[in-house]
C-alpha cells in the first residue's frame, strides 16, 4: 500500500502542520529584501563572467594547440599548455552550465525572483541555457510535478515515465535494460529533459488533436535544441578556424559535465530510499496543509556545505524546495533547520543524507526495479537523517 | 537604406546567436551597463541638494538613449529593498547639454517611498533602469510662441529644461512665468531663476511665496483671475503651459476655460486620475486588458481574480490554482490587488500577480495576454 503513512496523523494535527509551515513562509518571505537581489544579481553576473571567459579560454588553448601542431613552432611545451588552457576552458563552461540551469534558471523559472519586480530576472520571460525550451518546463515541472508529487499515474516525473523504480508499476521485459538506458539518460540528460513534455504514444496513436498538439511541441522542442546546438557546435567552434575540433569536443565534454552533475542531483530529489509515493486516493480533498505533508514524504534532500549546495542549484534542499517552490533558493539553507526540528516534534521523517547514500540507494532501487517484483522501502523512523 | 538596415539586423541575429538563448547585448552589459542595447540604463553621475527636500540627479543615459524634447519625461526605476518600483519624472535638463548627461529633481512627497529613497539614500555610480523620453508638453519648435509658464513646486522642471535650451541656444522668446512655492528657500533652481531673469531681459520671473510673511497657508496668494491680471496682464494674448499639483491644475484649467482660452492651455500631471484607494478598501472592480480591449467584471474581496476572470467568460493562462507554479502571474497596470495568503497588497504598476491567490483590493486593472493555443 503505497498511501499508508509512516504516522499516524490526525486530520487536525496537519492543520496546524500546515499552519507552523505558513509562518515559516511567510516569515521568510515578508524578510526578502537587498541581500537577497544582490546574492542573484550577482550571481548572474558571475555565471556569465565565466560563461564567456571559458569560451574565450577554449578558443585561445586550442589557436596555440592547433599552431603548434601545424607549424611546429609552439613545441610540446606551447601544446601541453594549449591543452591545459582548453581543459580549463571545458571545465569553466561546463561549471557555468550548471549554474546557470540550477541555481539561476530553475529557481527563476519558479517565480523565486518575481518579487523583486524586474523585467529580466522572472519566470515569465526567463530562458535557460538548455535544449528544453522554458514554456515546457514550467508546464512539465512546475505545473504538474509540484502539485502532484509522487502520486503515481499523475507524477511523470516518478521514473521520469521510462524507468521502473516502485513495485507498483507493473513489470514489463523492456525495463531489463534499465540500468543500460539510464546510463544513456545521465549522459544525454538535457535531451531527456528536453523531450519528457512530449508523449510519443499521443504522436503516434491519438487524437487529431493530440497529435497536433504534440506536433507543435515538437516543433517548439526542435527550434530550441536547434539554437542551442548551433552555438555549442558550430557557432563557436568555427571561430577556433583549425581547432574546430578541440572546441566541439570541448563545448561537448562542457554539456556532458553538466548532464551528468545535474541528473545526479536531480535523481536523489525522489528517489533514494526512504521517499514515498501516493496513491491517487490522497489528492481527493486534499487541503493545502496535506499537501505539505505529502511534499515532505515525497522529497529528499542531500547534505554538505554552502559550495556544494549553491552548485547543487539548492536542490539539495529539494524538501524545502518542495514545500516553497517560490522561495528564493538562497534561502532554503536558513528554513532546512527548522523544517528538520518540526519534523522531529511531530514525529515525521526529515529524509536527508551524503550524496552517496542518496544516490547509491537510488541506483540501487534502478537496477532492483530492472527485474520483477521488489518491496518498496518507505521510511517509518520519525526525522530519519541516514548516516 | 532598408537594404543596409535588413543586412545589419541579419549581424546582429547571427552574433545573438553566440550568445543564445541571451543576447550579445547580455554579455556587453558585464563590460559596461551603458553599452546593453536589450535594456536602457543610465549611471548616476552626481547628486545635488536644491532645498531640503528635493534634490537633481544627475544622469548619464545609456548608448540607445534617444535625445529628449524639452519639457518631456522618462521612466525611472529604484531598488528599494530589493524591489524594483517605477516612477515618471520630467528632465529639468536642456537637451542641448554638451555632456549628453540628463537631470531630474526629486522631491520628497507624503508618503513617496521612492522619492524618499532617491532624495536621501541613492548613491554616485548606481545603475538605474530608464524608459526613452515622452509626453508632449512641449512647446513648439517653429512657430514662435509668446509662452506663459504657470508652475508649483516641482512641476517647475520640464519648463526649466526649455529655459535652459533658450538660454543655450540664445534665442529666449518673450516669456512670462508665475512660479508658487511655499517659501523662499523652498524654490527649487530659485537662484538660477533669478539669475536668468536678470540676464535675460525677455524672461520675466515672478516668484509667488504662498506661505512667507504670515502664519500658515494663505489662500489669498493662491492662484486667481485677479492675480493673474496683476502677474501677467497679458495674458489673454500668450500660450499657458501649466504644471504643478493637482489643486493648482484644476484651478487652471477652470479659469482658462471661463475665459474661452482652453485650447491655449497645456497641463503636465503625473499623478494618475484614478481615486486614492482606502487602505481597508475590500473588493472593487476589476479590468482584464487583452490585446488592448479591455473586460470588466465586479470581484470581491476574496474572490480569486483568476475565477472572476473566468466567471467574466475569459480564459488566463493557470496551471494549479494554488499559488505554487506562477502560471498565472500577469502584471498589474493600476489599482490594487491583495495577495489572500499573506494579506500583502501590491500597487506597484508592472508588479507580476499570481491572480490565482490574489483577490481584488479596490479597483484594479491587469494585462492578460491571450493564452497561446
Ligand atoms: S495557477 Fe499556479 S500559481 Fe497561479
Amino acid at each position: 500500500m503505497t498511501n499508508v503513512l509512516p504516522i499516524d496523523l490526525d486530520p487536525a494535527v496537519i492543520e496546524q502542520l500546515g499552519h507552523e509551515l505558513d509562518e515559516i513562509y511567510d516569515a521568510t518571505i515578508a524578510s526578502l529584501g537587498e541581500r537577497d537581489e544582490r546574492y542573484i544579481r550577482r550571481l548572474i553576473r558571475t555565471q556569465r563572467t565565466l560563461a564567456l571567459g571559458s569560451r574565450v579560454a577554449m578558443l585561445a588553448g586550442a589557436a596555440v594547440r592547433r599552431r603548434g601542431l601545424l607549424r611546429r613552432k609552439v613545441g610540446a611545451t606551447g601544446r601541453r599548455a594549449g591543452t591545459a588552457l582548453l581543459g580549463l576552458g571545458t571545465a569553466g563552461l561546463g561549471l557555468a552550465k550548471i549554474l546557470e540551469n540550477m541555481e539561476i534558471g530553475h529557481n527563476v523559472m519558479h517565480g523565486q525572483w518575481d518579487w523583486m519586480n524586474d523585467p529580466e530576472i522572472n519566470s515569465t520571460i526567463w530562458e535557460w541555457d538548455t535544449v528544453c525550451s522554458a514554456d515546457h518546463w514550467k508546464h512539465g515541472h512546475n505545473i504538474v510535478h509540484h502539485t502532484w508529487t509522487n502520486v503515481l499515474g499523475k507524477d511523470r516525473d516518478i521514473g521520469y515515465e521510462i524507468l521502473r523504480t516502485t513495485s507498483e508499476k507493473p513489470w514489463n521485459p523492456v525495463y531489463l535494460a534499465q540500468p543500460i538506458y539510464n546510463t544513456l539518460l545521465a549522459l544525454m540528460f538535457e535531451w531527456g529533459v528536453g523531450l519528457h513534455e512530449l508523449d510519443f504514444d499521443k504522436l503516434a496513436s491519438g487524437t487529431k488533436e493530440q497529435k497536433a498538439e504534440q506536433l507543435e511541441l515538437f516543433q517548439g522542442f526542435l527550434r530550441k535544441a536547434a539554437r542551442q546546438a548551433a552555438k555549442d557546435y558550430v557557432l563557436w567552434p568555427s571561430l577556433a578556424g583549425p581547432g574546430f575540433v578541440d572546441v566541439v569536443i570541448a563545448d561537448t565534454v562542457a554539456n556532458l559535465i553538466r548532464n551528468i552533475w545535474s541528473y545526479t542531483i536531480i535523481f536523489c530529489g525522489h528517489f533514494p530510499d526512504g521517499v514515498h509515493l501516493f496513491d491517487r486516493s490522497v489528492i481527493e480533498d486534499e487541503t493545502r496543509a496535506g499537501w505539505y505533508l505529502r511534499q515532505l514524504l515525497g522529497s529528499a534532500n542531500i547534505t554538505g556545505g554552502p559550495r556544494f549546495h549553491v552548485l547543487a542549484g539548492n536542490l539539495s534542499h529539494q524538501i524545502e524546495h518542495h514545500l516553497f517552490p517560490d522561495m528564493p533558493s538562497n534561502r532554503y539553507q536558513q528554513v532546512a533547520p527548522r523544517i528538520e526540528a518540526l519534523c522531529v516534534r511531530y514525529g515525521l521523517p526529515y529524509n536527508a543524507g551524503p550524496l552517496r547514500r542518496q544516490f547509491g540507494t537510488t541506483i540501487r532501487k534502478i537496477w532492483r526495479y530492472a527485474l520483477p517484483g521488489g518491496t518498496d522501502t518507505v521510511s517509518e523512523a520519525p526525522a530519519l537523517r541516514v548516516a | 537604406m532598408s537594404l543596409m538596415s535588413t543586412a545589419r539586423s541579419r549581424v546582429a541575429d547571427v552574433v545573438n546567436l553566440f550568445a543564445t538563448p541571451l543576447q550579445a547585448s547580455h554579455y556587453v552589459e558585464l563590460v559596461n551597463p551603458l553599452w546593453s542595447s536589450h535594456k536602457l540604463q543610465a549611471r548616476v553621475e552626481e547628486v545635488w541638494d536644491e532645498t531640503a527636500d528635493a534634490r537633481t540627479i544627475t544622469l548619464r543615459p545609456g548608448r540607445n538613449w534617444r535625445r529628449h524634447r524639452a519639457g518631456q519625461h522618462l521612466r525611472l526605476g529604484v531598488p528599494i529593498g530589493g524591489r524594483r518600483f517605477t516612477r515618471t519624472y520630467s528632465i529639468s535638463s536642456s537637451p542641448e547639454r554638451r555632456d549628453g548627461c540628463i537631470t531630474v529633481t526629486v522631491k520628497v512627497l507624503d508618503g513617496g517611498r521612492m522619492s524618499g529613497h532617491l532624495v536621501r539614500n541613492l548613491e554616485v555610480g548606481t545603475y538605474l533602469p530608464i524608459g526613452l523620453p515622452q509626453g508632449d508638453f512641449v512647446v513648439p519648435e517653429s512657430t514662435p510662441v509668446r509662452p506663459l509658464f504657470i508652475t508649483a513646486g516641482s512641476g517647475l522642471t520640464p519648463v526649466m529644461s526649455m529655459l535652459r535650451t533658450w538660454d543655450i541656444v540664445g534665442n529666449m522668446p518673450d516669456v512670462a512665468h508665475i512660479h508658487y512655492a511655499p517659501h523662499r528657500y523652498d524654490v527649487i533652481y530659485g537662484a538660477e531663476l533669478v539669475e536668468l531673469a536678470a540676464r535675460r531681459p525677455r524672461y520675466r520671473y515672478e516668484a509667488v511665496l504662498t506661505r512667507e510673511g504670515g502664519d500658515g497657508p494663505s489662500t489669498a496668494r493662491h492662484f486667481d483671475r485677479a492675480q493673474l491680471d496683476a502677474l501677467c496682464p497679458d495674458w489673454m494674448e500668450r500660450e499657458v503651459w501649466a504644471c504643478g499639483p493637482q489643486s493648482l491644475l484644476a484651478a487652471v484649467e477652470q479659469h482658462f476655460e471661463a475665459a474661452g482660452r482652453s485650447r491655449f492651455l497645456h497641463v503636465e500631471r503625473f499623478r494618475a486620475a484614478l481615486a486614492e484607494v482606502p487602505a481597508d478598501a475590500a473588493g472593487g472592480r476589476a479590468t482584464f486588458v487583452i490585446d488592448g480591449a479591455p473586460v470588466s467584471a465586479d470581484a470581491d474581496a476574496t474572490t480569486p481574480l483568476l475565477r472572476v476572470a473566468e466567471d467574466a467568460g475569459l480564459n488566463p493562462e493557470h496551471g494549479c490554482r494554488m499559488g505554487i507554479c506562477h502560471t498565472c502571474d500577469i502584471p498589474l497596470v493600476a489599482g490594487r490587488v491583495r495577495d489572500l495568503r499573506t494579506g500583502d497588497v501590491i500597487d506597484e504598476p508592472g508588479q507580476l500577480v499570481q491572480i490565482c491567490i490574489s483577490g481584488a483590493a479596490g479597483d484594479c486593472e491587469l494585462a492578460l495576454t491571450a493564452p497561446a493555443t
